[in-house]
C-alpha cells in the first residue's frame, strides 16, 4: 500500500448516517474475481439517480467523502473499502464509523477521520456552499483543516493505524518489515521446492 | 524440560520473527493454491507492484468450479468460467505451476498434494480452503487460510499466526471388520461436537491410528476442521516412509537419507505433554451415518433417527427439530428404511483409490437400484487413470454409476452437479450444512463401503461384508 502523510483535495458531502457495506457495495458484486473495477459498484443504488450527490457536476474529481454517523457497519466486506479507492475516494471524514470497515480501511490506505457530528455539519456545509473549497487532512499531525475559511480541527487516530499510514504498511508491509529475517531463515530451509520438477505446461519433467 | 508435541516441533522450526505484541511470523514450505480463493490475492499483488515470492514453493490446481463431465464441454456458468480463467491468466503471469481442467496432474487440490509427492513431514502446508487439514496425515501442519492471507503468503512465503493449544485424540484398539476412516472420524466429531476442537491442533495417535493407511489417515485428518479443530496431524511412521518413497516430487538417493533422517523426527516425544487428551475405543466404531445438518450430527447405520425429545438441552431439542425438518426425517425411522435419491461417490475425504476399491468391492456385479443416481467421481487425475487401469471404471459403469471427470463435483454447490431441492444423498463428503450440495438438497455422510451399498439397496445400507 501507499504511504499517506497528507490527503488534499475538494469533499463530497454525502448527508446520509448509517450508510452500511451494502449500501457502499451491493452483495451482487461480491462474484467478480477482480480487486479493481469496484468504483463502479459504489453506491450503485442511487447512482441512477441524478440528484445524487456523486452526480453532480461540482463534486466531479473530489477525493474526500464526509458522511453522517455510523457509516461502513454490516459485513466485513473489503469490497467496500476497495469500491470507495477506486472511485477515487482517499479519505472518508464522518462523526463514527463500523469497527471492522474502519480496521479494513487501515489495511489498504484509506484514511479514515473521526470528527465531532457539529464538526462534519460545519465542514459539509462549508462544501455546500463552496464545492471547490480545498480540504487538508494532515495524517501526520492528525488535523482536517480548511484553509480558505481559517477552520481546522484536530482528530485522533489509533497510534498503529496512524503508523500504517505513514510508512505505507498493510499487513504484508508490516511483514516485509522483516525481510531480512525472512532471507535467512529461507537459507536454512530443508524442505525441497518445487524448482525444476515440472515444465512449463505443469507436466513432470523426468 | 518436558518433552515437545510434534505440532510443538514443527512450529519451532518454522518461527522466522516473533515481533513484539505481533503475531509469530511462520514461514510456509508450501502453498496450494485454486481458482475460488485465489483472484484477489492475485490482484491485490499487482495493485501493489508485488510478485509472488516463491513461485516453487506455490502449486495450483482448478477444482472446485470444474464441470466433471467430459473434458471437451465448455464450462458454461460464466462465474465458473471467469474465475477458470483467472487462475490461468495469474498462473502464467507469476509463474506458478498450474493444472487446469484436463490436465493429467489436476485434481483435487488436497488429493494431488500427498499423491505427487509434494505435501512432505515437518513441513507447513497452507491453502485457501478449510480441509487443508487433510495434509496432516504426512506429519505436516497443514491448515486453511483466507484470501487476504493468500495474497499475504504468495507476497512473503510466511503467515503471522498464533500458537494453538494441543489436544491428543487417542484411538486404540482394532477397527471392527466393515468399519473405515470414514466412520471413526465421523465417531471423533460426534464426541468432540462441532466446535470441541476450536483453538486446537489435534494429534490423533494409537494403535488404530498407527494401524490405518495414508490414505485413510489423510479421511481422518480432513475432517479435523469439522470439530472445529485448525489442523490434524499424525505422526511419521513406516506407513509415511512406504507411502512416500518413489513419489515425483520426493528426494531421490543421498537427499532420500538425509530426507529420512529429518522425518523420522517428526513424532511427538515420549514425555510430551498435550492441553487436551480424548480417548476412543477402536472395537466401539460401527458404521455412521449423519442424520442432521451438522457433521456431528452422528447416528449408528443400524440405528433410528433421533427425537428431539432425546436432546440434553433446550437449545439442543431445538437444534435437532430443526435439522430434522430440513432432512425431512421423523424420529424413530430406522435409517435403513429412509431412501435415497443420489449417491455422491467423491470428495476430498473419499476420492483416492482405496476409496474407489471400497466402492467397487461392494458394487461389482450388482445394480444401482432404479431411481437412483449414483457419481463416482475420481479426486484426480491420477486416481481415475489407476482405478482405470485396474477396470474399476468398468464395475462401477456396469453396476450403473456415473464415472466422471476429477474435481470437488457434488462436494460442494459450485459446479454443475448438484441436488435438487429436496433431494436426499448419500455422500462421502466432509459436510452436512443445509443447501451444501444445492439448495434444498439433503445430505448424509458416510464411508465409500455404505455409500455403494446404499447406491444398491436404493436406502442405506450396511454392506455386504459386515453382514
Ligand atoms: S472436495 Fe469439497 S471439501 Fe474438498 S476441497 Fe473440494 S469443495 Fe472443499
Amino acid at each position: 500500500m501507499r504511504a499517506v502523510r497528507v490527503v488534499e483535495g475538494r469533499g463530497v458531502p454525502l448527508g446520509r448516517s448509517d450508510v452500511d457495506t451494502d449500501q457502499i457495495i451491493p452483495s451482487e458484486w461480491l462474484k467478480r474475481v477482480e480487486r479493481t473495477g469496484f468504483g463502479r459498484g459504489l453506491f450503485s443504488e442511487w447512482r441512477d439517480d441524478s440528484q445524487f450527490v456523486l452526480n453532480q457536476a461540482a463534486y466531479q474529481g473530489a477525493n474526500i467523502l464526509v458522511a453522517g454517523p455510523r457509516f461502513g457497519t454490516g459485513s466485513s466486506r473489503e469490497h467496500a473499502v476497495w469500491a470507495l479507492m477506486d472511485y477515487g475516494f482517499e479519505a472518508v471524514i464522518a462523526p463514527s464509523f463500523g469497527d471492522i470497515f474502519r480496521n479494513n480501511s487501515s489495511k489498504q490506505g484509506l484514511v479514515t477521520v473521526q470528527l465531532a457530528n457539529g464538526d462534519v455539519d460545519e465542514l459539509a456545509t462549508l462544501i455546500t456552499h463552496d464545492p471547490s473549497i480545498h480540504i487538508v487532512i494532515d495524517v501526520e499531525h492528525l488535523r482536517v483543516e480548511v484553509p480558505a475559511n481559517n477552520w481546522l480541527r484536530p482528530f485522533l487516530l489509533d497510534p498503529m493505524i496512524r503508523e500504517r499510514l505513514l510508512n505505507g504498511w498493510d499487513d504484508i508491509g508490516l511483514t516485509l518489515r522483516h525481510v531480512d529475517a525472512i532471507d535467512r531463515f529461507e537459507a536454512t530451509v530443508a524442505s525441497p521446492s518445487l524448482e525444476g520438477l515440472f515444465d512449463a505446461a505443469g507436466h513432470l519433467r523426468s | 524440560m518436558a518433552g515437545r508435541t510434534l505440532y510443538e516441533k514443527i512450529w519451532d522450526a518454522h518461527v522466522v520473527a516473533s515481533p513484539d505484541g505481533e503475531p509469530t511470523i511462520i514461514y510456509v514450505d508450501l502453498h496450494l493454491i485454486h481458482e475460488v480463493t485465489s483472484p484477489q490475492a492475485f490482484d491485490g499483488l499487482r495493485l501493489n507492484h508485488r510478485r509472488v515470492r516463491r513461485p516453487d514453493r506455490t502449486l495450483a490446481t482448478a477444482d472446485h468450479n470444474v464441470p466433471t463431465d467430459p473434458v471437451a464441454t465448455p464450462v458454461n456458468d460464466p462465474v465458473s468460467r471467469r474465475q477458470l480463467e483467472a487462475l490461468d491468466e495469474n498462473c502464467h503471469e507469476f509463474g506458478v505451476t498450474l493444472f487446469p481442467r484436463g490436465h493429467e496432474n489436476q485434481g483435487i487440490v488436497h488429493v494431488i498434494g500427498p499423491e505427487l509427492g509434494v505435501t512432505q513431514p515437518g513441513m507447513v502446508v497452507v491453502c485457501g480452503d478449510s480441509h487443508t487439514s487433510t495434509h496432516g496425515a504426512f506429519g505436516a501442519l497443514a491448515f486453511g487460510i483466507g484470501t487476504s492471507e493468500v495474497e499475504h503468503v504468495l507476497a512473503t512465503q510466511t503467515i503471522p499466526q498464533q500458537r494453538a493449544k494441543t489436544m491428543a485424540v487417542n484411538v486404540d484398539g482394532t477397527l471392527p471388520l466393515g468399519t473405515t476412516a470414514k466412520d471413526l472420524v465421523l465417531a471423533i466429531v460426534a464426541r468432540l461436537g462441532t466446535g470441541g476442537g476450536a483453538g486446537y491442533v489435534i494429534e490423533y495417535r494409537g494403535s488404530a491410528i498407527r494401524a490405518l493407511s495414508m490414505e485413510s489417515r489423510m479421511t481422518v485428518c480432513n475432517m479435523s476442521i469439522e470439530a472445529g479443530a485448525r489442523a490434524g496431524l499424525v505422526a511419521v511412521d513406516e506407513t509415511t516412509i512406504d507411502y512416500l518413497r518413489g513419489r515425483p516430487a520426493v528426494p531421490t538417493g543421498p537427499d532420500w537419507d538425509r530426507a529420512l533422517e529429518r522425518w523420522r523426527d517428526v513424532v511427538s516425544d515420549a514425555d510430551a505433554v498435550f492441553d487436551a487428551e480424548v480417548n476412543l475405543q477402536a472395537q466401539d466404531i460401527v458404521p455412521y451415518v449423519t442424520w442432521g445438518t451438522n457433521p456431528a450430527q452422528v447416528v449408528a447405520l443400524t440405528g433410528v433417527v433421533p427425537s428431539p425429545d432425546d436432546a440434553m438441552d433446550a437449545d439442543e431439542r431445538e437444534s435437532t427439530a430443526r435439522s430434522l425438518a430440513y432432512m425431512g426425517l421423523t424420529p424413530g425411522t430406522p435409517m435403513m428404511d429412509v431412501a435415497l435419491d443420489v449417491v455422491f461417490i467423491g470428495s476430498c475425504t473419499n476420492s483416492r483409490i482405496e476409496d474407489l476399491r471400497a466402492a467397487a468391492a461392494v458394487a461389482g456385479g450388482r445394480r444401482v437400484a432404479s431411481g437412483v443416481r449414483a457419481l463416482v467421481v475420481p479426486g484426480s487425475h491420477r486416481v481415475k487413470r489407476q482405478a482405470e487401469s485396474e477396470g474399476l471404471d468398468r464395475v462401477f459403469l456396469d453396476a450403473g454409476f456415473e464415472w466422471r471427470e476429477p474435481g470437488c463435483s457434488m462436494c460442494l454447490g459450485m459446479n454443475p452437479d448438484q441436488l435438487a431441492p429436496g433431494q436426499r444423498c448419500a455422500s462421502t463428503s466432509n459436510r452436512n450444512f443445509e443447501g451444501r450440495q444445492g439448495r434444498g438438497g439433503r445430505t448424509h455422510l458416510v464411508s465409500p463401503a455404505v455409500a455403494a451399498a446404499s447406491a444398491i439397496e436404493g436406502h442405506f445400507a450396511v454392506p455386504a461384508v459386515v453382514r
